[in-house]
């Protein structure tokens, strides 16, 4: 191969360097008008009245809109769409937004928004999912199964209760993860204008135009085709600009109604209440396992804190459990999770989406089992590492699996074997694996099309354009494309003009999520071209009257396969065809493969492929402060095949990065104000300065290693890197402390006052532990019981299936 | 706090841009960061806080990185102003800036203009700085995508092919 896999300058990194990158606050357009919300001050209320009439008036004031001008609610999941742009009765979280002033300029604007009135009647504020399973009323939302609940399921594939019964050890632990930020530094902006005819075009950082397309159409009651959205590219993606927001909805509005551009850039601090990040997840594991350390059955239950809205909650509860079953071999599985409503910013989806926190469980239990075993925790985990072409016990389709590989990988680069349980108290090493989607199998609503399509576009010039609905959030999907086209074509990625998210232009692709993109806009991307190649290929045979699969396309040239002095260039080839054939066109789309589970619940975790990455932490933890240096991570990531090894290595120091951010510092936490203060419940540190996150001062040195195991479903066999090797950081993390000072930190951050607190109990004699002690009562449902393919199943429920429903992923 | 805010008449003076000096009229309250974005259309330079918390909108002022949210742009009249977009010679680009793209230190792109603009600051100070060094110059810039490895090692390539070529 000439081009995928070889290190290359991405195609777009000219722009990114130069500058000349136009996110979506850099677009200035002619007549524009400047857009800022009025947001809640209250975390729980009704809104009595709205007076408007004095920000109005303000000189340089063109519009004032509230909540009665958007009677359409929206959301991402068809299942709870629960939003409204501007909130007309009810506020759910400090930072729900109320009213909009659109003037000449932001110094009006927020001169303007000190002029609306807004009275409130604070309601009960519902801080915790705890909170919310005792309050029954007030209920933040009049959806959901009961009192403050959103999501309740249960899933049962063979009995766990029995397996647990006959296993040599149960253990049973709870963990804590907390939520956390994206944080991408780009603030959120969006400008929308008219275009010709009076249709519309929103330009946003967002990394789902596809979905925000669908969502505006149904806000602002315009059909879809009248609008057009236009990703911008993301400073930053990582799952927080997924959700269609409320300033986009209202940007759009305002510029109808006015005939002219608006543009709305939100602050920081709102970029803290637009969240959609992390959930925190409270998870209980009873997992039986063999004396030899295989594994019988888990039960997981999880619950959690979903705050104010929906987003992507109905998906994001799934995936507290689906992907558990990916890693080892388990042979039965039950799997409880029930999503809350609190007073809070909304959680949603941030790399790793709703996986981060059972794999944080799981492989610390895991350690615990093998110290218990007496087993080396790599030697177990490769005995029991899933095999490649099976099924899981909850009827996932699992690939090429290299995880066994990526164990040794670390094991060796690492010195595994001289250093666990075997350096100096207070240095310690830690290993974890983990396995993630490479794409959600099926869509967020139910249709039978394309997930990704590709078109190319040739002509005489020579020049290739290659249009997709992708979204460049920083990853790479450009220059992934790019690539997936030039090496069918045998021209350089530098040749490929791309133009992406765009769905005035480009075919639909659903977007940067998931992990998504290179397996399905790359499998589109190849159709296309191999459509192209064919046309081109049949036009330039008949120079040499040969049959066109003789030909080969390589270097910018079309030749005899047998003979390369016998060809063309690239562009002569072009001209043939051309004239062959007409105008040079061709499409490429790309829809996963049906899913073998077929019970209610089954949408959520199948993927074309599967990811796997093993890492190992090392560790100094100082015993009189607490505070954890992280000196080396070494980590080695199944990744299929590589496309461009220069932005895959990117992808996984920076999942490295955000998972040891996780790890060790990061949280979306809140505290209540005093009682004279109104009690509200407000975000801890909506700054970025407080809200702490690693410097380059903080992160270590990370060896990153690729194994490629290339995937039959995957273009050119790549999966995907873009989320998968976050995960195993945190609990290699946790894994290590215990290696270095003999105390479990079973919930994050973990913080140096957590680990002087555990180190005390352990001078005590107390369990060293720091975590949380308890898992409450929920009232799950009865499960929904199929039995896993080794017992007789065929991928439907035997009890509890209930109605058939298509599950979003 | 309507009142504060109503002195609108712009000032006018002289800003000296990536070498060339420009006139520009602006609201005296405005920060440098606004005046380049807004009035001078040099938005290159990013802002990710406004209140000098992440170094997006680090610019060399008199050849000192300097955030730009903080300083007010009246400050800087008489004084020599770099951003990103002065940093090619042409279409030739720095080599910070070639080693950047080829060593994938941008993803998004968005941190990167401040980054340059400090690493840039850096090198010409010292020309082979220690990868300690260049971990403490860039302690101020936050990027949420690479995780820095490969920002250091596009800044020590950079300052590799700036010597070779001296």
């Amino acid at each position: 191969m000439k081009v995928i896999g070889k290190p290359r300058r991405r195609v777009d990194g000219w722009a990114k360097v130069t500058g000349r990158t136009r996110f979506a606050d850099d677009i200035v357009l002619p007549r524009m008008l400047h857009m800022k919300l009025l947001r809640s001050p209250l975390p729980h209320a009704e809104i009595e009245a709205i007076d408007v009439s004095r920000a109005e008036k303000l000189a340089g004031v063109q519009l004032v809109l509230t909540g009665k001008d958007f009677p359409v609610t929206f959301g991402i999941m068809p299942v709870s769409q629960d939003e409204y742009p501007l909130a007309s009765d009810r506020v759910r979280f400090v930072g729900d937004p109320v009213a909009a002033v659109i003037a000449r300029d932001e110094q009006t604007c927020t001169e303007a928004l000190d002029l609306i009135e807004v009275k409130y009647r604070p309601l009960k504020t519902i801080a915790t999912p705890e909170e919310a399973l005792a309050t029954t009323e007030p209920r933040i939302h009049e959806y959901g199964p009961h009192g403050n609940i959103h999501r309740l399921q249960a899933h049962e594939f063979g009995d766990v209760e029995e397996a647990l019964g006959s296993s040599d050890y149960v253990f049973e632990d709870v963990f804590f993860y907390e939520g956390n930020t994206h944080l991408a530094i780009e603030q959120q902006a969006a400008v929308a204008a008219l275009e010709d005819a009076g249709g519309l075009v929103l330009y946003s950082s967002t990394q789902n135009p596809h979905y925000l397309h669908r969502e505006l159409a149904r806000v602002l009651q315009m059909p879809a085709s009248r609008i057009r959205v236009v990703a911008t590219p993301n400073g930053g993606g990582f799952g927080g600009r997924c959700d269609p927001a409320n300033h986009e909805m209202v940007v759009a509005k305002a510029a109808l109604a006015l005939g002219r551009p608006v543009k709305i850039c939100l602050s920081r601090e709102e970029v803290f209440y637009v969240h959609r990040g992390r959930h925190p997840v409270l998870m209980k594991f009873r997992t039986g396992v063999t004396k030899d350390g295989r594994l019988t059955g888990i039960h997981l239950q999880t619950l959690l804190d979903g705050g104010a809205y929906g987003s992507h909650g109905a998906a994001s509860t799934f995936y507290t459990g689906v992907l558990t079953p990916t890693t080892y071999e388990l042979p039965r599985f039950k799997f409880e999770a029930c999503r809350t409503f609190t007073n809070k910013p909304p959680c949603g989806p941030k790399r790793g989406h709703g996986t981060p926190q059972p794999r944080f469980g799981q492989e610390v239990q895991l350690d615990k089992i093998a110290e218990k075993l007496g087993l080396d925790p790599a030697e177990m985990r490769l005995r029991i590492a899933v095999k490649p072409n099976s099924l899981t016990a909850n009827w996932l389709r699992i690939g090429s699996a290299g995880l066994a590989e990526c164990i040794r990988q670390v094991v060796e680069r690492s010195g595994w074997k001289e250093k666990f349980r075997k350096l100096p108290e207070g240095r310690g090493v830690g290993l974890a694996c983990s396995a993630y989607m490479c794409g959600a199998g099926l869509p967020i609503y139910w249709n039978k099309m394309p997930h990704s399509g590709v078109q190319l576009l040739a002509d005489r010039s020579g020049q290739v354009t290659a249009l997709c609905g992708a979204t460049e959030i920083g990853q790479g999907s450009d220059d992934v494309l790019a690539a997936m086209v030039a090496e069918v074509l045998g021209i350089g990625a530098e040749d490929v003009r791309v133009l992406t998210g765009d769905t005035g232009l480009t075919p639909v692709d659903l977007g940067s999520y998931s992990s998504r993109v290179t397996v399905m806009m790359g499998n589109a991307a190849i159709q296309a071209a191999e459509a192209l190649k064919a046309r081109i290929a049949e036009a330039a045979s008949e120079q040499f009257q040969v049959a066109p699969n003789r030909l080969e396309f390589a270097n910018g040239r079309v030749f005899l396969a047998a003979d390369a002095s016998k060809g063309m260039a690239f562009r002569e080839a072009i001209e043939l065809a051309e004239a062959k054939f007409g105008t040079l066109g061709s499409v490429g789309s790309y829809r996963p493969p049906d899913p073998p589970g077929r019970y209610k619940g089954a949408g959520a975790g199948p993927s074309p492929a599967y990811s796997y990455t093993a890492c190992v932490v090392e560790v100094e933890v100082d015993r009189a402060t607490g505070w954890i240096a992280v000196p080396k991570i070494w980590i080695a990531h199944d990744i299929g095949r590589v496309i461009n090894p220069v932005l895959a290595r990117g992808q996984v120091v920076g999942s490295v990065y955000m998972g040891l951010a996780e790890a060790l510092m990061e949280e979306q936490v809140f505290r209540r104000l005093p009682p004279k203060l109104s009690n509200a419940l407000v975000h801890k540190f909506p700054s970025l300065l407080e809200y702490k996150s690693p410097t380059s001062l903080d992160m270590p040195e990370v060896e990153t290693v690729f194994v490629e195991d290339p995937d039959p479903n995957c273009p050119f066999g790549a999966k995907e890197v873009g989320q998968g090797p976050l995960l195993p950081v945190p609990p290699a993390l946790a894994n290590a402390i215990y290696d270095a000072v003999g105390v479990r930190i079973d919930e994050l951050p973990i913080t140096p006052d957590k680990v002087l607190r555990a180190l005390e109990k352990k001078a005590k004699g107390e369990e060293p532990r720091v975590g949380p002690e308890h898992f409450p009562a929920v009232p799950y449902p009865e499960p929904v019981v199929v039995p896993p393919p080794w017992e007789g199943g065929d991928g439907n429920a035997v009890k509890g299936a209930g109605p058939k429903v298509k599950v979003p992923a | 706090m309507s009142q504060g805010v109503m002195v609108r008449r712009n000032v006018h003076i002289d800003l000296r841009v990536n070498g060339e000096t420009q006139e520009a009229s602006f609201a005296p309250y405005k920060t440098l960061l606004e005046v380049l974005r807004e009035d001078l259309g040099l938005t290159g330079t990013k802002h990710g806080c406004e209140l000098g918390e992440c170094g997006a909108c680090a610019v060399l002022v008199d050849g000192e990185p300097q955030l730009s949210c903080l300083v007010l742009a009246v400050e800087c009249e008489g004084r020599s102003i770099e951003t990103v977009e002065g940093m090619a010679k042409g279409a030739e680009l720095h080599p910070l800036q070639a080693a950047f793209a080829d060593l994938g230190a941008a993803q998004c792109g968005y941190c990167t203009p401040g980054i340059l603009m400090t690493a840039k600051a850096l090198l010409e100070r010292e020309p082979s700085p220690t990868r300690d060094r260049i971990r403490e110059a860039i302690s101020g810039n936050l990027c949420r995508c690479t995780g820095y490895q490969q920002i250091y090692e596009a800044v020590e390539e950079a300052a590799r092919r700036m010597k070779e070529s001296a």
